[in-house]
């Protein structure tokens, strides 16, 4: 395919993919806001000032990035394995599949639609938590690089989740039994430097604990890591997921017999 | 180059399912440019399997695919640009307006959304359905189903165009349009490749076909060379008056099914003519008469069973040295001496 095809392939998914969250967006973009203000209606109002600074800022506006976080989290990767698994169950994939957009159009398309999920969310929570916190931005282009490094990277996770589902269950259980346990222990609602040592060494091992540090220097000017390192993981994590899904696509795992 | 452009050439195409079902046990066939051809087989006989394999949903085993002299291998982008699958199965989002399910088909190919929207026009319109593009596809009927996934098909204007059982469940006036439609498109160069339960559709519409049977191409010939392999008909006649009893009818082959109904079987040089003089003469008179089967589908029929007798062991006679009128006739034995080419 010539460049401006390609293109036009890109973008017919990547607009096919909003349009598809956007559409549904009371179970997609509401749910997230009304989970988030409740928790900082809980913690940060409510406990919170029992809790007092963290970090050297007050609780409340030490845990926005994390929630913040959470929810880019869990939408970019919620968005990506139902629409890939859906699309898979319904055989619709099968519209791509026999087109002439290549794997990693295909692939691209998804990803984005992930992240413009991702990035939408996160922004509406974080308009939210101005309402009861003031996150102050200490680097703007930072904060949108780990928005859309993260919502990527989780996109991917959903990805690789859907071409091996094979049910909704399958669609579910790494959300609930994989992702919300690393991101409770993310350091969303605590610096690591509360934990023993061995907690410590153990969080290291965290991808989510990187994202949301990098997350929280970019708002706060905060963070537990080196932001350079906290990155630097982030990118590896997201190449190494690209390959896989590429691998998985060009071999047809999943959706083809 | 050697030879003409081949539409489609298949060489020793195998696929074996994870499970071990061997769908597809090595088949060759050449499709040429601008044909209409019939890809015709029982159930499970491999036809969906060799379709899927051709558009990309299906891993083959091994063997080689080319499409207008590009391998589907080494240059899948190309093959698939000049493809356009229906699929059997119904493979749409049934939540999305079926106008956009289109332009998007196109999006993947590269054609810019108005651009997209015209020949969405053009096509939805041409199959009676432009009315219908703003509701979800889950809201069509079945017939309208598949004629979305023809439009569908079409939207990047493909030089070859698979249809697999395009008009399965379709009422016969709107498969009569369909078949229009298809050979309006075949008119205009397009290949086509149709497979089908419906015999008398091949017959009409294609000018080749191949016969596939446990993932082997049992018949591989021009629909004109087989049909005058046939040389026997049947008809049934539904008689005035019903009969206890057949006169003496030396000569002709002649059954009495039911007391009104008689069978008759004549071969092609004999025509019905001496059957008529000796109903005639006899004063039996005929109130109407029917072909007993379509053309092709008794010769279908007849392949069949001489694959199965080939495969089964221990069988005596050699099917080639059968006459081929025997062949045909589905488990009667008491035909006529008709002579065959078989
Ligand atoms: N995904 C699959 N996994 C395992 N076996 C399969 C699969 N798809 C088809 N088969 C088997 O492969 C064989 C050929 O099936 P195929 O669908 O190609 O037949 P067909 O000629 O299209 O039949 P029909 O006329 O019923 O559509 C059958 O035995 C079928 O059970
Ligand atoms: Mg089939």
């Amino acid at each position: 395919m010539s460049v401006s095809t390609t293109w036009i392939a890109y973008r017919t998914i990547v607009t096919k993919e909003i349009l598809r969250f956007a559409r549904i967006w009371m179970q997609t973009v509401l749910p997230p806001v009304i989970t988030t203000t409740l928790y900082f209606i809980i913690f940060g109002r409510l406990i919170g000032s029992r809790i007092g600074p963290m970090g050297g800022v007050d609780y409340i506006n030490y845990i926005v990035p994390g929630l913040v976080l959470m929810a880019v989290i869990t939408n970019s990767y919620a968005n990506v394995v139902s629409s890939f698994y859906q699309a898979k169950f319904q055989h619709h994939i099968e519209e791509l599949l026999v087109s002439p957009a290549p794997n990693w159009v295909i692939l691209a398309g998804f990803i984005s639609g992930g992240v413009a999920r991702g990035v939408t969310v996160g922004s509406v929570v974080l308009a939210v938590s101005c309402v009861f916190a003031e996150p102050h931005l200490h680097s703007i282009p930072l904060t949108l690089l780990v928005f859309v490094l993260t919502s990527a990277l989780f996109a991917l996770g959903g990805f690789i989740n859907a071409v091996y589902a094979n049910s909704f269950d399958d669609i579910t259980i790494i959300p609930n039994f994989v992702l919300t346990p690393l991101t409770y222990l993310g350091g969303v609602f605590y610096s690591i430097d509360l934990l023993s040592p061995f907690w410590q060494q153990l969080s290291l091992f965290n991808p989510i604990l990187y994202m949301v540090n990098a997350f929280r220097y970019g708002l706060l000017g905060l963070s537990d890591i080196p932001v350079g390192i906290a990155l630097a993981m982030t990118l590896i994590f997201i190449t190494a997921l690209t390959l896989v899904s590429l691998r998985l696509l060009s071999k047809g795992v999943g959706v083809k017999t | 180059m050697a030879g003409p452009l081949h539409a489609l050439s298949l060489k020793n195409l195998k696929k074996t399912y994870a499970g071990g079902v061997e769908a597809l046990k090595g088949i060759s066939l050449d499709v040429a440019e601008g044909d209409f051809f019939a890809l015709l087989g029982p159930n499970g006989a491999g036809k969906s399997t060799a379709i899927g394999i051709i558009s990309s949903l299906v891993n083959k085993t091994s063997g080689d695919v080319t499409v207008f002299g590009r391998s589907l291998e080494r240059e899948p982008e190309a093959v698939k640009r000049c493809l356009g699958l229906v699929p059997q199965e119904f493979n749409f989002n049934p939540f999305e307006p079926i106008g956009e399910i289109l332009v998007n088909q196109a999006g993947y190919h590269g054609i810019p959304r108005r651009e997209a929207w015209q020949r969405a026009e053009q096509y939805l319109n041409q199959l009676e359905l432009w009315d219908k593009r703003r509701q979800p596809a889950r809201r069509l009927s079945g017939g309208m189903k598949r004629r979305l996934m023809i439009a569908r098909a079409l939207v990047h204007r493909p030089r070859l165009l698979i249809l697999d059982e395009p008009t399965a469940g379709v009422d016969i006036e709107i498969r009569r349009s369909m078949w229009e439609f298809i050979r309006g498109i075949n008119r205009e160069g397009v290949t086509i490749i149709l497979t089908t339960h419906y015999l008398e559709e091949a017959e009409s519409l294609c000018r080749n076909l191949a016969i596939i049977n446990q993932g082997e191409i049992i018949e591989n010939s021009s629909m004109r060379e087989l049909l005058t392999r046939l040389h026997s008909e049947s008809f049934v006649l539904n008689l005035k008056r019903p009969l206890d009893q057949l006169p003496p009818h030396e000569g002709l082959w002649l059954k009495l099914s039911e007391p009104g109904l008689l069978e008759v079987c004549v071969n092609q040089e004999q025509g019905l003519n001496p059957v008529f003089d000796y109903l005639n003469r006899n004063h039996i008179e005929v109130a109407s008469l029917r072909n007993k089967q379509n053309r092709l589908e008794q010769l279908f029929i007849g392949l069949l069973q001489r694959d199965r007798e080939e495969m089964a062991p221990g069988r005596a006679i050699s099917p080639s040295s059968r006459p081929m009128g025997q062949l045909l006739q589905e488990g009667e034995g008491e035909q006529p001496r008709l002579q065959g080419d078989g």
